[in-house]
């Protein structure tokens, strides 16, 4: 029933989503739209996507007992989806492949990309290197800098990576960019959106092409437990990872949804990416969603130690699965979501990124409430090697007090 | 059909807007409209008094006043910072609809509001509309709202004399192009380029065919801009279209203090006007 509801009106959740753009990226994104519908239309195309899928990124990957945490939680079975071991290191290279396929079908050799974490930008430069297309990555200046290794990956790939110095130079600031350098070579470039955010058809094309995660997790549950999870945790910046997990679920009201943002430096100093705390509608690159912005409709400054949830709006499906009240979001700090790095560290020898450090951090609140014949599942959208530098520098301090 | 809406309305639908009065008053004269543009709150709130009272003065047909914004996905370098510099000064919707009231008296030239929508919607769509008709806004152009999604602010303007601008894009397709043509008040701005606003040495081969073919279409005059920075371009262009509009350029010599590349933009018909 919910599912009926999602996508009332083409590109619109409830009063979410819609097509805010510069007339001059209408006709492509109808473009898009229409060669996207073909592509999920032709059997060839999905048989191709499930080729490199398989062979190129190493899906399906495991749906891991983590049996040390469970014991450590003492709650709920504990199950992570790793989206950690994919080529790349994160779920952003199912996406990211998906639509360079499509950007093949729609002729187009010339692919643009925002990145925060880096991590969208490494996934969109591996595949522009797989499929031969010129790429280039827009990142703010200051996760340029925090996330250095990424860039140097990005370069290794063969894309251009061009640092973006306006605003606050993080993800809002590079999409921006990445939206005027596509209103400009709109002819000939594709457009890589890198989560479930921005004007129809973006938040659909993403969330289709994430399900794949809750599609494997949801197969491989009933594989191993025989039944449905009872709930499932995932991190949310723009809301790929978690919309991808979530989707197939959403009509399973046994099962409990829960989505976490950064609440960077917390909630109450207003240094941080929740826009779920503050429940302001607004427009910002292309989508009508929550936002954070001040009284005069100005967009406000994400702040996250994770890049990846340094976004300021939250992709529309998740506005209006919140909205219905069918997921629940909530937010954790840094500090927070460092412990929750740490935890998985120690307990799996998994490190995972920050984004999905946050996921982990909550999950384990909310396994603990619950009784030891429940299951439930953590997005692991990513993993950590990206981040070391960033946690070791937090962490500083404390590093031999342990 | 229009008394029985008016019936209704309880109040006159606005068909011709006078926007589009006041622009078509310049073609019949034989000359070409100019409508330069500027950011409000660059310089300061109280150069936007000076800024339109010397662009009136010069006989320019309208002026657009672009409202400044965090995140400006539709302009250049030059623009953008000009915007970052009205937002230090504290411009933002409301203080400047407020400065603008206190000298509406001093203003014959049609005003534009050029402004994204996130900050007309914190405003409040009701409250902005009204708030224009009391300054006395002759249109309003919101870059990132394309005809599909315009009905919120259109149906606020039915029986208003505030124009809701459509903009026209080289990459729109005939179908789109009669829709949007349709929908359109004031006149259209048919965007030069495919590109944010700023300076262009180039203009593609095809300009002169598109601005023709919109010139068929449209029975409303059709203004071109977006990239337009040279008193040469003011004339080639203006010469396919029933005018130009021409931002980064009057935004460049205000910052710089150079009135007299102002004048120079200008095209000679207006300034004999
Ligand atoms: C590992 C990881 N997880 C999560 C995210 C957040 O994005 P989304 O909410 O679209 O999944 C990112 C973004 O870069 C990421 O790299």
């Amino acid at each position: 029933m919910v599912k009926e509801l999602s996508e009332q009106k083409a590109g619109r959740y409830g009063k979410f989503g819609g097509q805010f753009v510069p007339e001059t990226l209408m006709t492509a994104l109808n473009e898009l739209e229409t060669a996207y519908d073909e592509a999920t239309k032709d059997p060839s195309f999905h048989e191709e996507l499930q080729y490199y899928l398989k062979d190129y990124v190493g899906r399906e990957n495991p749906l891991y007992y983590a049996e040390r945490l469970t014991k450590k939680i003492g709650g709920a079975k504990i199950y992570l989806k790793r989206e950690d071991l994919n080529h790349t290191g994160a779920h952003k290279i199912n996406n990211a492949l998906g639509q360079a396929l499509l950007a093949l079908r729609m002729g187009k050799k010339k692919i643009v990309a925002e990145t925060g974490a880096g991590q969208h930008g490494v996934a969109t430069a591996t595949v522009c290197a797989l499929f031969d297309l010129e790429c280039v990555i827009f990142m703010g200046k200051e996760d340029v800098r925090r996330q250095a290794l990424n860039v140097f990956r990005m370069e290794l790939l063969g894309a251009t990576v061009v640092s973006v110095d306006q605003g606050g130079g993080t993800l809002k600031d590079a999409v921006n960019e990445a939206l005027r350098y596509w209103v400009t070579n709109v002819e000939d470039t594709h457009y890589i959106l890198g989560s479930a955010l921005g004007p129809h058809p973006f938040p659909r094309i993403v969330r289709d092409f994430q399900r794949v995660i809750g599609d494997e997790t949801r197969k491989q549950i009933l594989e191993k437990e025989g039944r449905l999870p009872n709930a499932i945790v995932a991190c949310v910046g723009g809301g790929s990872n978690a919309i991808g997990m979530f989707h197939p679920f959403v009509n399973d009201e046994s099962v409990k949804l829960y989505g976490v943002e950064a609440a960077g430096s917390g909630i109450q100093t207003g240094l941080h990416a929740a826009a779920f705390a503050e429940l302001k509608e607004g427009v910002l690159h292309g989508a009508y969603m929550y936002l954070l912005q001040d009284d005069n409709g100005f967009i406000q400054e994400a702040h996250s130690i994770s890049a990846g949830l340094d976004y300021p709006g939250v992709g529309p499906e998740h506005c209006y699965l919140h909205d219905i009240g069918r997921v629940k979001y909530s937010s954790v700090t840094d500090d927070e979501a460092l412990e929750g790095l740490k935890l998985l560290s120690r307990t799996e020898g998994i490190i995972p990124a920050l984004e999905s450090a946050h996921a982990i951090y909550r999950a384990a609140e909310i396994a603990k409430e619950m009784k030891p014949d429940e299951i439930l599942v953590i997005c692991l959208s990513g993993r950590g090697d990206k981040d070391v530098e960033t946690v070791r520098a937090a962490m500083g301090a404390e590093n031999h007090d342990n | 059909m229009l008394k029985q809406f008016e019936q209704q309305w309880g109040q006159k639908i606005m068909t011709t807007k006078p926007l589009q009065v006041a622009i078509e008053k310049k073609i019949k004269a034989g000359q070409k409209a100019f409508i330069p543009y500027i950011m409000a709150g660059d310089g300061g709130l109280k150069a936007i008094r000076k800024q339109i009272l010397f662009l009136q003065n010069e006989g320019v047909t309208a002026i657009e006043l672009g409202i400044p914004f965090t995140d400006p996905v539709a302009d250049g370098p030059v623009i953008q910072e000009a915007g970052s510099r009205a937002l230090k000064e504290g411009a933002n919707l409301k203080v400047i609809l407020n400065e603008m009231a206190q000298f509406k008296e001093d203003i014959q030239v049609p005003l534009i509001i050029m402004s994204y929508l996130n900050p007309i919607l914190a405003y409040g769509i009701e409250k902005f509309v009204a708030k224009c008709e009391e300054v006395g806004i002759a249109g309003l152009i919101i870059p990132d709202l394309p005809v599909e999604e315009s009905e919120m602010i259109r149906s606020k303007l039915i029986t208003s004399p505030v124009a809701l601008v459509q903009l026209v894009s080289l990459t729109s397709p005939q179908n789109r192009i009669e829709k949007i043509a349709k929908a359109a008040e004031g006149f259209i701005y048919a965007v030069t380029v495919n590109g944010i606003t700023g300076v262009r040495n180039e203009f593609g081969k095809s300009l002169d065919e598109h601005l023709h073919n919109l010139k068929e279409i449209s029975n409303i005059p059709v203004l071109a801009g977006f990239g337009i920075s040279t008193p040469e371009q003011v004339e080639k262009i203006g010469a396919m279209a029933d005018g130009v509009i021409v931002g980064s350029a009057i935004v460049k010599a205000f910052h710089e203090g150079n009135e007299s590349a102002i004048k120079a933009l200008l095209p000679k018909v207006v300034v004999n006007d």
